[in-house]
């Protein structure tokens, strides 16, 4: 037996930490989505029916899914992002422990609009 | 319990690591702006479908939109690969020269691709 | 707990302890509670009528040293200034060792890495080699001291070492600790250490390396903020890439 093999969770339940497995998860995650994004954008490099069939493709719920949690996630990282630049440029200031709660509303606000507008 | 070693960076190492810091921050600044656009874009294109020739009608030849996503895939080339990277030191325990050609491989695969891609919507 | 003064006398509280070093196992003691018990005096008691070969650091008890820090409950606490009443309501109390140092024995654990780490950040002031000048005179409300003195009163606990994960996930990371009071130095206008410093405390080795988690934030017993420190630390660096002077 080792010791602190239960107390991991337990250490890490605090709002930066949180705030830091989304950015670094919702990096990671659109680092891997870019090289597709490009592919399928290039599309259009072949013209504009082959883009146009893989849009078509693309009108699935699933699809539509997906492009929503895309959504999220660039909006959850960009928060993140904000909160870490500003308490590394700006030095601290009290009202940064916001800006934890402030990202994860920009990731849910943006996908709401995103979901919003697809319906519209 | 012998005393517990350490492998010191040299200058040059740490120089290469701060920098390698500084522009991952100044690209995340770029980025910031951005994505706000990019996400504003976003929510405003899917209004009522997603088509190509509304897209094409956006980008070819728009020489604004050009410089704006040149300048959106160059940031995130640098930014990204850095990011990876630490990911990889932290919890792949992957480091070293290795390490910093594959970024560095993936930081120019990115730029190609993100470039060519933006110029195939443009032209 | 509010509760007969019989009833208090009688009550014990359930204490699984860390024994052996790095491998080991949890042994179960049961300590009676008493009014304003801390996790130290369950940790003495255990030793002075329980088992004697208990092995732990203390001295001071009362928030100075920084010796008697474990791991309670899943996070790092000066147990000489963390009441029982404040663990106990999770119910069981664990008590382990620091984590991120190799366990010595028991809840001992070996510091030497966290210290040598201070003086790998350049964390030992550099006089000015006029020995013969005045008193340099540093007054208290300008920015740079503030700056110190808001990072100034760290007691070397080691509980911000262990509660941050850039250390476990990097151990040559010099952690919270060592970075905060290198911070301490950049902003002293005496000292004359600075270029050296900077290029110590720099890299994926020093504050670069740091995510702001604030776990250090989160835990320290002192309420110091070790992320905005090395957050000041990255500015140092930062202006020093740019002039061209790292």
């Amino acid at each position: 037996m080792t010791a602190f093999a239960a107390s991991a969770l337990k250490r890490r339940s605090h709002p930066a930490y949180v705030a830091f497995v989304v950015h670094r998860l919702s990096g990671l995650l659109l680092a891997l989505f870019l090289p597709m994004h490009f592919w399928a954008l290039g599309q259009a490099i072949e013209g504009e029916a082959r883009l146009e069939s893989f849009l078509r493709w693309t009108d699935n719920p699933l699809t539509k899914f997906a492009e929503f949690g895309l959504v999220v996630l660039l909006a959850a990282h960009l928060g993140g992002g904000l909160r870490l630049l500003s308490i590394e440029f700006l030095g601290w200031r009290d009202w940064q422990s916001r800006l934890i709660a402030f990202g994860f509303a920009l990731g849910l606000a943006a996908g709401l609009f995103f979901l919003l507008n697809l319906g519209a | 319990m012998s005393a517990p070693s350490y492998a010191a960076r040299t200058p040059s190492q740490i120089r290469w690591e701060a920098r390698l810091w500084v522009a991952q921050r100044l690209s995340a600044m770029v980025l910031a702006l951005c994505v706000l656009a990019h996400l504003a874009t976003i929510i405003l294109a899917v209004r009522g479908g997603l088509s190509a020739a509304e897209i094409l009608g956006r980008t070819r030849g728009n020489a604004a939109w050009l410089s704006f996503y040149a300048l959106f895939v160059a940031a995130v080339a640098v930014h990204a690969p850095i990011g990876l990277r630490s990911i990889f030191a932290e919890w792949l325990g992957w480091r070293g020269r290795s390490l910093d050609l594959a970024a560095a491989l993936f930081a120019a695969f990115l730029l190609a691709a993100g470039l060519r891609t933006v110029l195939g919507l443009y032209a | 707990m509010p509760a007969s003064s019989a009833e208090k006398e009688s009550a014990t509280f359930a204490v699984r302890v860390w024994r052996g070093a790095q491998e080991g196992r949890f042994e179960r003691y049961a300590v009676p509670a008493a009014p304003s018990q801390t996790v130290l005096d369950l940790v003495t008691y255990i030793q002075r009528v329980l088992d004697p070969t208990l092995s732990y650091r203390f001295a001071c008890r009362v928030g100075m040293c920084g010796s008697c820090a474990m791991t309670v409950n899943g996070r790092p606490r000066w147990t000489c200034r963390t009441h029982v009443s404040k663990v106990a309501a999770e119910g069981e109390i664990v008590i382990e060792p620091l984590r991120n140092m190799p366990v010595v024995k028991d809840l001992a654990v070996d510091m030497r890495a966290f210290f040598d780490k201070w003086a790998r950040a350049r964390g030992a002031f550099v006089p000015s080699a006029d020995a013969a000048a005045d008193f340099a005179v540093v007054p208290p409300a300008t920015p740079a001291r503030q700056e110190a003195d808001a990072a100034i009163e760290c007691i070397g606990c080691g509980v911000c070492y262990s509660a941050c994960d850039v250390v476990a996930w990097n151990p040559e990371y010099l952690g919270p600790a060592a970075l905060n009071r290198a911070w301490t130095l950049v902003n002293d206008v005496r000292d004359e250490g600075q270029g050296e410093r900077l290029l110590a405390v720099a890299g994926d080795a020093g504050c670069h390396a740091c995510h702001s988690h604030e776990s250090c934030r989160t835990y320290c017993p002192k309420s110091l903020n070790p992320t905005a420190s090395i957050a000041g630390l990255k500015r140092a660096v930062t202006r020093a890439v740019l002039r061209g002077e790292l």
